[in-house]
């Protein structure tokens, strides 16, 4: 037997087989623990009945409506990693300038009649001018801090676009003042109504379905046109698709474009629920949805949809269903931790996300 | 050696785009100069006096034409093997061009404001820019006379950037160095008049005449100063590169042991004895500067290990910067929750073990990460453990957002450190440390095992480096030296607040390392001086600090990711992949001196 034995006897072979069981054996314990306090928190808080079933069902709108911001931001990260395997960690600063664009055109368009008189047509007008502006900032971004450094090492160009993050934050905070900005009141979204026992804000609803409409718009122009169809091939094969007459250089500028497009979107939409905006908005959601981004499988666009969904319930319904049942005071404070540990659970443990296609190369 | 003949007979030269470049340049140029000025940084600069009536708002702006015409008359790039064009006249021709551009650029902005009130979108486009008051942009004058003044210096230091590049290489870098060492004299006034003021009242060396001399009343360079100091540079720089002298290392490492050993010694014994009269020469103000440049300067070597040396880049590192101060301020301070109320030194072990802790609770889970998910998770992390000290849930502990006061004085026997000055001795033997224990790291084994690990995880663990340890050693160190610079700072400050511990601290801390030059610690320490402790010395910058490390952090990815003072080592693996060309280039076109050296030269 001691002959067929193909290991050969050695340091490393021990060290490995010694070491690698204690820390699997942490991340074990790390993943136990989790699910145990998330079922003993949900079932406590459930059995102690402190909110209704009207309020959770208002926890549930809201996480879509806020889910489907976060969609469309995770988008332009998913899109730009199917691309170039690179976060794009400047893309929730093109979120936020599109949010501060809508701010600027809401409020310039509700001082002229056209705000009483045709509210759709002057926020689809607002939503236009978001939607360029991101695009042509993103569009700026690749030109300038991506597009040199293609092809460096990985860090490189991710270093860069953390620069280019707070570059573009604190040239939001010069140009605009740190001040938080309000987006003038909408008449026709305030209110609500009941929709199968649910009750929608008329905001929520807007925003739920106008970023419907945009991912339908966005999946058929990647599915159905000769530039998605280029993208698609881009990021199969950078090298092939070159070799098969397509413009890699364009098309990937095109990606950022709508990428910073769909953002710009996000931004508007985030300004009609949330009211205001400032320079730093755009990093926790950033941040949250380039979770969304991997919940879903980063680089498959309808998981940044499933994504995005996702993220926005846990974030709603997290700490009420699971803080308050471990008796944690005070427990909407924790929002962000929810989200970020929902990051930082997700990263270690199912890097491939939901809908686990394994677009990224080997992580290790 | 026949077929350089060949190719350098051909005298080919791509054909000439100086023109569409040198206007593209000035566009460029005229953008950065209208974003300084619509963003309020000319005018926020305009307060401090910088060259004679100069302020700085006015060379900053000044300062935009003189580089663009600088880098358009930049020789164009030739191909390996081909002969470069003679530098001349359509140098400065681009130099004057690109002037221009930026010139007109400028103008059509301040004609915009003059004409227009944007206040109400650009904050910063106050009406003192052009219309009332100083009028920064059109120097004080009518807006025709200002506008022509304008364009004419534009297209002027344009041209003289131009002229810059006809000169030849050493008179180039003389012109060079001087107007840097007018720049950084005129900039650093505060510091230098301080310490030649200080030097005068604690060594009585008669230094203030100088002061004087260099500095008017009102804290600009006066005339005669900014010519000697431009003489002396220009002369120096010349006599320096007059003849190929061999660099000082290689001099040094031909003496004799015996000679080294003591040249060793006393220059260290200088050094030391330099940094004990420091304090007292620089005052309270520049200490107090020169302190919280020092606690950042503790936080980026131990960042310096994990990302420089280890290549995990890790965003949420002012986790651990906050694990050490809320350590310190819950063991010392008797109005916590622990109250115990104990010494500082009795404290710091415990510092050094929840520091080492929280390093390996951070750097388990991400053990089989890389790269920019790494870099992700870690920011979690951070801010994570930023909301937690902030929560009201964790509040009977670590205060919520009100923190923890009262944080204990350090003593050294029946010496209570309270002064700045008394701080920096503490602060220093601090650093001494971290630097002597990066050293020290750098040449061991488990430096050589991050090394290779940064380089490549596969191979290095194909090779029997022990992955685990290796990664989970850096984040310790780190950890440690950040909660050291933790415990410094809620001692200096003498309260901990949740707000101090923003992500904004790992990203000054990451722009401080890189910029300096990753893996090494001279350029660290220097990077830290610039990048902290200059800010806190002009606090006109404070408003656009971060806006300036953002761009800094572009600028040196795209040109020098190895930073200012690179560590070799690490130059060399971020330019593999140009050497790898070169080394084909060569192969394929026989390679001629002169182009050689000039890819050689940084720009």
């Amino acid at each position: 037997m001691a002959r067929t034995n193909l290991v050969p006897p050695g340091p490393v072979v021990g060290k490995r087989a010694f070491q690698l069981p204690i820390v699997d054996g942490f991340l074990w314990l790390v993943r136990i623990a989790a699910i145990a306090l998330i079922l003993v928190g949900a079932t406590r808080s459930i059995a102690s009945a402190r909110l209704s079933g009207q309020q959770w069902r208002d926890l549930v709108v809201f996480g879509i409506a806020q889910g489907s911001v976060y969609a469309l931001v995770a988008l332009g990260y998913t899109m730009v990693y199917g691309v170039l395997r690179f976060i794009n960690f400047a893309h929730g600063e093109v979120f936020m300038i599109g949010a501060m664009t809508g701010y600027f055109v809401t409020d310039g368009l509700a001082r002229t009649a056209l705000w009483e008189a045709a509210p759709f047509l002057s926020l689809f007008i607002a939503l236009i001018c978001c939607m360029t502006v991101s695009a042509l900032v993103a569009l700026l971004l690749e030109r300038v801090a991506y597009r040199p450094l293609r092809g460096a090492p990985r860090l490189i160009p991710f270093i860069t676009a953390i620069g280019a993050s707070f570059f573009l934050q604190y040239t939001m905070a010069s140009l605009f003042g740190t001040s938080v900005k309000s987006y003038p009141e909408v008449e026709v979204l305030t209110g609500s109504f009941t929709l199968l026992g649910f009750r929608v804000l008329r905001v929520h609803l807007l925003v739920i379905v106008a970023a419907l409409v945009i991912m339908a718009g966005l999946y058929l122009y990647v599915e159905k046109t000769k530039a998605g169809k280029a993208m698609r091939a881009v990021s199969e094969d950078q090298e092939t698709a070159k070799l098969m007459g397509i413009n890699v250089d364009r098309t990937i500028a095109r990606v950022f474009g709508v990428g910073g497009a769909m953002a710009g979107a996000a931004g508007l939409l985030f300004g009609l629920v949330f009211q205001n905006v400032f320079f730093l908005s755009g990093f926790l959601p950033g941040i949250k949805a380039f979770t969304a981004a991997v919940l879903g499988g980063i680089g498959n666009i309808p998981g940044a949809a499933v994504g995005g969904l996702t993220l926005g319930m846990v974030e709603s319904m997290g700490p009420s269903l699971v803080l308050v049942g471990l008796g944690i005071p005070a427990a909407h404070q924790l929002k962000d931790v929810v989200a970020f540990v929902t990051l930082v659970l997700v990263l270690i443990f199912r890097p491939t996300g939901i809908l686990g296609e394994r677009v990224s190369e080997d992580r290790g | 050696m026949t077929a350089t003949g060949e190719l350098a007979a051909i005298d080919f030269v791509p054909a000439p785009k100086a023109g569409p470049r040198a206007i593209r340049l000035g566009l460029v140029g005229g953008a950065v100069a209208v974003f300084v000025s619509v963003n309020g940084m000319v005018e926020a600069f305009s307060g401090r006096l910088l060259l004679g009536s100069l302020a700085l708002g006015e060379a900053l702006l000044l300062s935009v034409p003189l580089l663009i015409g600088y880098l358009a008359g930049r020789p164009e790039p030739v191909l390996e093997g081909f002969t470069a064009r003679r530098p001349g006249w359509r140098n400065v021709l681009a130099g004057l061009v690109a002037g221009l551009a930026s010139g007109v650029t400028l103008a059509l902005f301040v004609v915009l404001v003059a004409s227009f009130d944007i206040r109400g979108v650009f904050l910063n486009a106050t009406p003192e820019l052009v219309r009332d008051g100083p009028r920064i942009l059109t120097f004080g004058l009518e807006l025709g006379a200002g506008l022509g003044l304008l364009l004419g210096l534009y297209v002027a230091l344009g041209g003289a950037g131009g002229v810059l590049q006809v000169l030849p290489g050493r008179f180039r870098r003389a012109v060079l160095t001087a107007l840097g060492w007018v720049a950084g004299l005129a900039l650093m006034q505060p510091a230098v008049a301080q310490v030649l003021r200080g030097i005068q009242q604690e060594l009585r060396i008669w230094t203030a005449p100088l002061t004087d001399f260099l500095y008017d009343a009102s804290g600009a360079l006066s005339v005669p100063g900014i010519a000697t100091i431009a003489a002396a540079a220009f002369c120096l720089q010349l006599l320096a590169s007059r003849q190929h002298r061999k660099p000082v290392r290689t001099r040094l490492e031909q003496l004799p042991d015996r000679s080294r050993r003591i040249l060793r010694v006393a220059i260290l014994a200088a050094v030391l004895l330099l940094l004990g009269l420091l304090p007292q020469v620089i005052g309270p103000f520049l200490s107090e500067v020169l302190n919280i440049a020092g606690i950042f300067l503790l936080m980026a070597l131990g960042l310096n290990i994990v990302v420089g040396f280890a290549g995990l880049l890790d965003l949420g590192y002012v986790a651990f910067f906050a694990v050490g101060a809320y350590t310190t301020a819950l063991l010392t301070s008797p109005q916590s929750s622990v109250g115990v109320g104990w010494v500082f030194w009795l404290a710091v072990p415990f510092v050094i073990l929840a520091a080492a802790v929280s390093g390996l609770m951070v750097g388990t889970p991400v053990l089989r990460m890389r790269g920019d998910y790494l870099a992700i998770v870690t920011l979690g992390f951070g801010e994570i453990a930023r909301l937690l000290f902030i929560s009201d849930w964790l509040k009977p502990w670590f205060g919520g957002a009100q923190g923890i006061i009262q944080v204990g004085d350090i003593s050294l026997g029946p010496v209570q450190i309270r002064t700045p000055e008394a701080f920096f001795y503490v602060l220093f033997v601090f650093v001494l440390l971290a630097a002597y224990a990066t050293y020290a790291l750098q040449d061991s084994r488990i430096g050589r095992a991050w090394m290779a690990m940064r380089e490549d995880e596969a191979v290095a663990e194909a090779m029997g480096v022990n992955i685990v340890t290796a990664k989970l050693s850096a984040f310790i160190v780190g950890a440690v030296l950040a909660g050291f610079g933790g415990a410094l700072f809620a001692t200096k400050i003498g309260s901990v607040f949740p707000h101090s511990f923003n992500v904004i601290v790992s990203i000054t801390v990451l722009v401080v390392i890189i910029v300096g030059g990753m893996a090494s610690v001279p350029g660290v320490v220097l990077g830290t001086l610039v990048l902290v402790g200059l800010p806190e010395l002009l606090r006109e910058f404070e408003e656009y600090r971060f806006l300036i490390y953002g761009a800094l952090l572009i600028f040196m990815m795209l040109k020098r990711p190895e930073g200012f003072i690179p560590s070799g080592r690490r130059a060399e693996e971020l330019h593999e992949q140009e050497v790898a060309q070169d080394e084909w280039l060569v192969a394929g076109a026989p390679e001629t001196g002169a182009t050689d050296a000039d890819r050689d030269e940084p720009n």
